[in-house]
């Protein structure tokens, strides 16, 4: 593929001011007025469904959450709330050919996305088959392993995330609405909304959705500033989260940060309405699946091979 | 009406009195409730990381004992449709009891749900708009919320009205609460299968997503309420003037003998069906009976939830065993406990293993989960004692004839 392609999945000028603003971000954090964070609290038990809110609510709120977050993470901390793009519907694609089980994808994604180190949360879970045994034998499948070198001689390996599928069973049975399906395919959860019933982890197939089980820990050093409000700001214990195609990445026009790492280029993405894009050649063009089709659960995240070799 | 009252507030009033046993009883519940509170407060502090549950066994003891108590809220309703309907003369003189164990096990189930929660403090997003945004009718969690209050309502008002024409020394009258008696029995099904059609409907799991998984929980579920009914009647009729017929507890053990029968054939076709066609979905029933991949944590939790089940099928089969209160009480026992686990570790707990991507994470819960359950069970007892103890004075009559000897004594002044 070439690399014009490459660099902006959606074709659309990228907007270079949130580098500099994550870079001012030391400077004004050390300028908030101090504030007792627990002066919030009544005011976030009454805020409303993010899809409740007018604009104006939206902005409110986020201002609200940008000071608490910034005063328990002693930084200053954006949220963004960019909405989808019309004629936009993000696709996935992975190369099982390629993929040399590395977890290269997973510690980028804890970063980017401020996934908790302890109790260790991982969004994307990289799965080891024995070759020559019983083909997507999940049972059979090693989540742990912990090989000196990849990729190992007698193996491959499917990595397996959120697969955004256009008829989620997690929205389906979430009581509060707390999840439900953004008009570019992405699934997102309203982490103030959510009541933490785990329904949705229940129903999901793919093993995709991660609970906060206690208060989530990241470095403050690491903790990456620029979010969004339905993707990686910091959540709170208690709630479920589960990767989101990097909401703030992709809708900004950029590729999500597992593809960028992937250092065999196994992972690919782009606009599946969009005829021209790198996805819509792979669907058309290799033999892709999705996973536990058996379900209809339509996931937009397919599987594919380029070649024989690993 | 004023009547009515002045006997409830009698009733209430003596609600703190009582011999040395009640108060033994009651600082026990108290002592159990106020460990629960403690480790409560643990988790609201720490999360749910004290628990044993984790991303791939989602859901654990506090929903296993949901489970199990909306099973046993089903004994009001077995033994509402015979009293009310067929009129049967015993069982109708406890059906307040019974209904009073449905609001009991309906509060429980409401307390499992609420420790289970991330965030509990949002229980209000559940409501419907404009408070909250319920998904109704999608989930059928929502669906739950509102038939298991529904069901609470209509028994707290069945029992008001009960106590009420009780006070006042006369019958209730059929044909004022018929309509609510006849919309309580569909509803006390509804609660068991929408709360069986959560589990059912999720294609991801198909442990649970098998036809049979409906059926199978009312049926253990018409096991083991009334055989939690079964003793609390015979020690009500030890520790109080309520007489209860012999006749009335052996038609609840004559009933169970039919839903065990029931219970056990529906758990055969499922076996038959998951290893004679040997797919890969048979692995949860694999690992609840015979361990799988050398990990098996429930196993013989299993083997004796069935031999418990199976005992008590023939005690309760055998008409000489269940009309012996020795045989019938040991049979009791073991089918709560058989159901229990049955019910609670083993519907629950296999639904995730493996889980959707094929790993085994052995659950078992931790000491801390297992006080806060002892707790809320300790709850349920305190508020059962409780109610019985303000409903007994009513129904023997007792406070009714010492009002009317009062007024009586009143006038002759
Ligand atoms: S993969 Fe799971 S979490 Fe993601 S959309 Fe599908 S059901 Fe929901
Ligand atoms: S845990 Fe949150 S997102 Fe999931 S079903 Fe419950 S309320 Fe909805």
């Amino acid at each position: 593929m070439s690399n014009k392609i490459r660099s902006n999945p959606l074709g659309i000028k990228l907007n270079r001011r949130t580098f500099l603003k994550g870079a001012a971000a030391g400077i004004t954090a050390s300028a908030l007025p101090f504030q007792n964070a627990e002066a919030f609290i009544g005011e976030a038990f009454l805020q409303k469904h993010f899809k409740e809110m007018t604009d104006v609510e939206i902005k409110g709120v986020i201002e609200r959450l940008e000071k608490e977050a910034s005063l328990e993470w002693r930084k200053e901390i954006h949220i963004s709330a960019a909405k989808a793009k019309p004629g936009v519907k993000f696709g996935y694609g992975l190369d099982l050919s390629r993929c040399i089980g590395c977890r290269k994808c997973v510690s980028a994604c804890v970063r980017e996305n401020n996934q908790s180190r302890t109790p260790q949360v991982h969004w994307i879970s990289v799965l080891r088959f024995k070759k020559g045994e019983k083909w997507l034998d999940l049972e059979n499948s090693e989540k742990y392993y912990n090989p000196k070198e990849v990729p190992e001689k007698d193996f491959f390996y499917m990595p397996v995330q959120c697969q955004q599928c256009e008829d989620p069973p997690c929205v389906k049975v979430c009581p509060t609405q707390a999840t439900w399906k953004e008009p570019d395919g992405i699934v997102v959860i309203d982490y103030n909304w959510c009541i933490g019933c785990r329904y949705c982890m229940a129903a999901c197939p793919y093993g995709a959705r991660r609970f906060n089980w206690a208060k989530p820990n990241i470095p403050q050093n690491e903790l990456n500033a620029e979010t969004h409000y339905l993707g990686n700001r910091p959540r709170y214990k208690g709630v479920v989260e589960k990767c989101t195609f990097c909401i703030q990445r992709t809708r900004a026009g950029k590729y999500p940060a597992c593809v960028e790492a992937c250092p065999v280029g196994a992972r690919k993405f782009g606009n599946l309405l969009d005829p021209k894009s790198e996805i819509r050649y792979l669907i058309e063009n290799k033999r892709v699946f999705r996973l536990k089709e058996d379900l209809n659960t339509e996931p937009k995240f397919y599987y594919f091979f380029t070649g024989w070799q690993v | 009406m004023a009547d009515a009252i002045k006997v409830f507030l009698k009733s209430f009033i003596r609600l703190p009195k009582g011999g040395a046993v009640f108060y033994a009883w009651v600082a026990f519940l108290l002592v159990l409730i106020s460990f629960g509170l403690g480790s409560y407060i643990k988790q609201i502090d720490k999360g749910l990381i004290i628990t044993a549950m984790r991303d791939q066994v989602s859901w654990g003891f506090y929903i296993a004992n949901f489970t199990f108590l909306v099973g046993v809220a089903a004994a009001a309703v077995l033994l509402v449709i015979p009293a009310y309907i067929y009129q049967f003369k015993p069982i109708k003189e406890i059906v307040l009891f019974g209904e009073m164990v449905a609001i009991t096990a309906v509060t429980m189930c409401i307390l499992f749900i609420m420790v289970d929660l991330g965030q509990p403090l949002r229980i209000l997003h559940i409501l419907p708009k404009p408070i909250g945004m319920m998904n109704f009718p999608s989930s059928l969690l929502a669906w739950d919320v509102i038939v298991l209050n529904g069901y609470l309502v209509i028994n707290i008002l069945l029992v008001l009205y009960t106590l009420y024409r009780l006070s006042l020394g006369k019958e209730y009258k059929l044909s004022l609460v018929l309509p609510l008696i006849l919309l309580s029995i569909p509803w006390a099904i509804s609660i068991h299968t929408v709360t069986a059609f959560l589990y059912n409907g999720l294609s991801a799991r198909p442990f649970w997503n098998a036809s049979i998984l409906a059926p199978r929980f009312l049926a253990s579920a018409f096991c083991s309420g009334p055989a939690l009914m079964l003793i609390i009647l015979q020690l009500m009729r030890k520790f109080s003037k309520v007489e209860i017929d012999n006749k009335a507890i052996f038609k609840i053990s004559e009933l169970i003998a039919y839903t065990m029968g029931i219970n056990l054939f529906l758990l055969g076709a499922e076996i038959f069906k998951e290893f004679y066609s040997g797919g890969i979905h048979k692995a949860p029933l694999e690992y609840l009976y015979f361990g799988l991949h050398g990990k098996n944590l429930l196993t013989p939790w299993m083997w004796t939830s069935l031999m418990a089940n199976i005992t008590a099928f023939i005690i309760f089969l055998i008409p000489k065993t269940r009309e012996n209160f020795i045989t019938l009480n040991i049979g009791a026992v073991l089918i709560f406990i058989g159901v229990y686990i049955e019910k609670g570790l083993g519907l629950i707990i296999p639904g995730f293993i493996p889980d959707s991507l094929g790993e085994i994470y052995e659950y078992w819960p931790t000491n801390t989960e297992s006080i806060i359950t002892i707790g809320i069970w300790a709850v349920g007892a305190l508020l059962y004692t409780l109610m019985v103890k303000f409903a007994i004075p009513i129904y023997t009559g007792e406070l009714v004839a010492e009002n009317r000897a009062a007024a009586a004594a009143q006038r002759a002044k």
